[in-house]
């Protein structure tokens, strides 16, 4: 599926738009990460939390759980939320 | 390019020979990473960077027993935390494979999570490729491969006693509390230090399989229990390398100095001067004279202001181990200059005389190639500067 990156992590997919595939949110990150060595844990930690400046969106509706089910046409938009100065 | 005023000194033949590495300063910033390049003089210095512009850099330290490799500690306001690798200094940069990161918290448990990697300390020369970290929240992490893979090291991240005394974030620094100050003998695999802020310095005298409280003599804030490690603030901690018995320490409550197997520190901060105090963040010791340490004092009054005090920076020199101190200003701003120095942001060369080099709050990097004795500015409008290590290129 499609997944849209954000500006700061582009240093890893150097492109805006990645595609990515698994039957949940997790396994999609899952996958990310090992074609981006080191993507998820910019976004995700060790706790298997989201990062507090990270949201991530599937056709539009925000994702808190990354267990929920995927399916391929499924669009996934990562954003980074506006924060430091 | 940017240069210092400086007189050039005259050298004796040792010290000429000793000047032939090639000096390089590596700043880091809360915006990026810059290495600053000296010549043989240590005169002139050519400035590489900005590296990881946007990114807070914590620590960035070239590891000595190669002369090449750099480690930063890394993160940006959106991401998390990791460590970059550098073989060629600085030209490319590779992230570890496996950041530092505390281990996953049993179903139910609340699990912490790393914020920043505060501290980097290479291992001593007979262990090649192994590095140690301390996080923010405190955690103590290790690699064994150069930085590119880290462990949990030793059982305090997840040991109850020492979770209740590194306290919770309120209890830590403004930008979260800290494991800080890695120490390792150089005479003694088995034999490590390490410091929390909030939560006190601890030793390990079994190669980090247990620790210890290191606290006799620390005086800790008005009105709470000094037996207590969370109410301990050790702000920086040095081994001195002529003399690895002896300790010195910057503390959130003076300075001290600790002459082992005493393990009762001395408070010697009550000699210096009463309108300056004995509050600051960096310690620095001589590498190779253990009656010689330095310190940049801060104003720790009412509220904490945590700037200079009364607007006029300085430098304090000990040369006695503390029974008494010398200001050393001549250079630096003699009024209006409220800028502070954070504890990894100051430190010493090991030529002959010493090189001293500090990084202000305000994005300024000084240096004085006669041990304070008189200081030159190599740069301005960096931004807000956490480190400063000099090291010298292989």
């Amino acid at each position: 599926m499609k997944v849209l990156i954000p500006s700061a992590l582009r240093a890893y997919t150097e492109k805006s738009e990645a595609e990515a595939s698994g039957a949940t949110l997790a396994a999609v990150l899952v996958d990310l990460d090992h074609q981006y060595p080191g993507i998820r844990f910019r976004m995700i930690d060790e706790q298997g939390r989201i990062r507090r400046h990270i949201r991530i969106f599937v056709n539009g509706a925000q994702v808190r759980d990354l267990s929920q089910p995927l399916r391929a046409t499924d669009e996934v938009v990562i954003v980074q939320a506006l924060s430091g100065g | 390019m940017v240069r210092s005023t400086l007189a050039v000194r005259t050298q004796g033949p040792a010290t000429r020979a000793r000047r032939a590495r090639r000096a390089v300063v590596l700043v880091a910033t809360r915006k990026g990473a810059w290495l600053y390049h000296g010549d043989a003089a240590r005169k002139t210095w050519r400035a590489d960077g900005p590296h990881f512009l946007g990114h807070v850099i914590s620590h960035l330290v070239l590891d000595p027993r190669d002369g090449r490799t750099l480690l930063a500690a890394a993160k940006t306001g959106h991401l998390g935390p990791t460590v970059f690798r550098s073989t060629d200094l600085g030209r490319t940069w590779k992230e570890a494979a496996r950041p530092p990161a505390f281990a996953k918290a049993a179903d139910g448990q609340p699990g912490r999570a790393v914020d920043h990697t505060f501290w980097l300390t290479p291992a001593r020369a007979s262990e090649p490729n192994v590095w140690y970290a301390g996080t923010s929240p405190q955690g103590l992490f290790r690699s064994d491969d150069g930085g590119v893979t880290w462990e949990p090291f030793s059982s305090i991240n997840d040991d109850p006693q020492y979770r209740k005394w590194m306290g919770t974030v309120q209890d830590g620094t403004p930008d979260g509390p800290k494991l800080h100050s890695i120490i390792l003998d150089p005479r003694d695999t088995l034999h490590v230090y390490f410091a929390m802020s909030g939560g006190g310095v601890h030793e390990s005298v079994d190669g980090g399989r247990t620790w210890k409280p290191l606290l006799k003599g620390l005086d800790v804030v008005e009105g709470f229990d000094g037996s207590e490690p969370t109410f301990h603030d050790p702000h920086c901690i040095r081994i001195c390398p002529s003399n690895p018995d002896r300790l010195y320490q910057q503390n959130h409550c003076g300075i001290y100095r600790l002459d082992r197997p005493s393990d009762t520190w001395v408070r010697i901060g009550k000699s210096m001067p009463k309108r300056v105090g004995d509050i600051g963040f960096p310690m620095v010791v001589h590498p190779r004279d253990a009656d010689t340490a330095w310190v940049l004092p801060m104003n720790g009054t009412s509220v904490w202001p945590r700037t200079s005090p009364d607007g006029k920076p300085a430098v304090y020199a000990t040369r006695n181990g503390g029974k008494t101190w010398q200001r050393l200003d001549a250079g630096l701003p003699g009024k209006q200059a409220w800028w502070t120095v954070k504890r990894q942001a100051m430190t010493a060369d090991a030529s002959d005389p010493v090189g001293l080099y500090f990084g202000t709050t305000s994005g300024e990097l000084w240096m004085s190639r006669d041990e304070g004795r008189r200081w030159a500015c190599i740069a301005r409008h960096l931004p807000e500067i956490y480190a400063v290590e000099a090291a010298e290129l292989a």
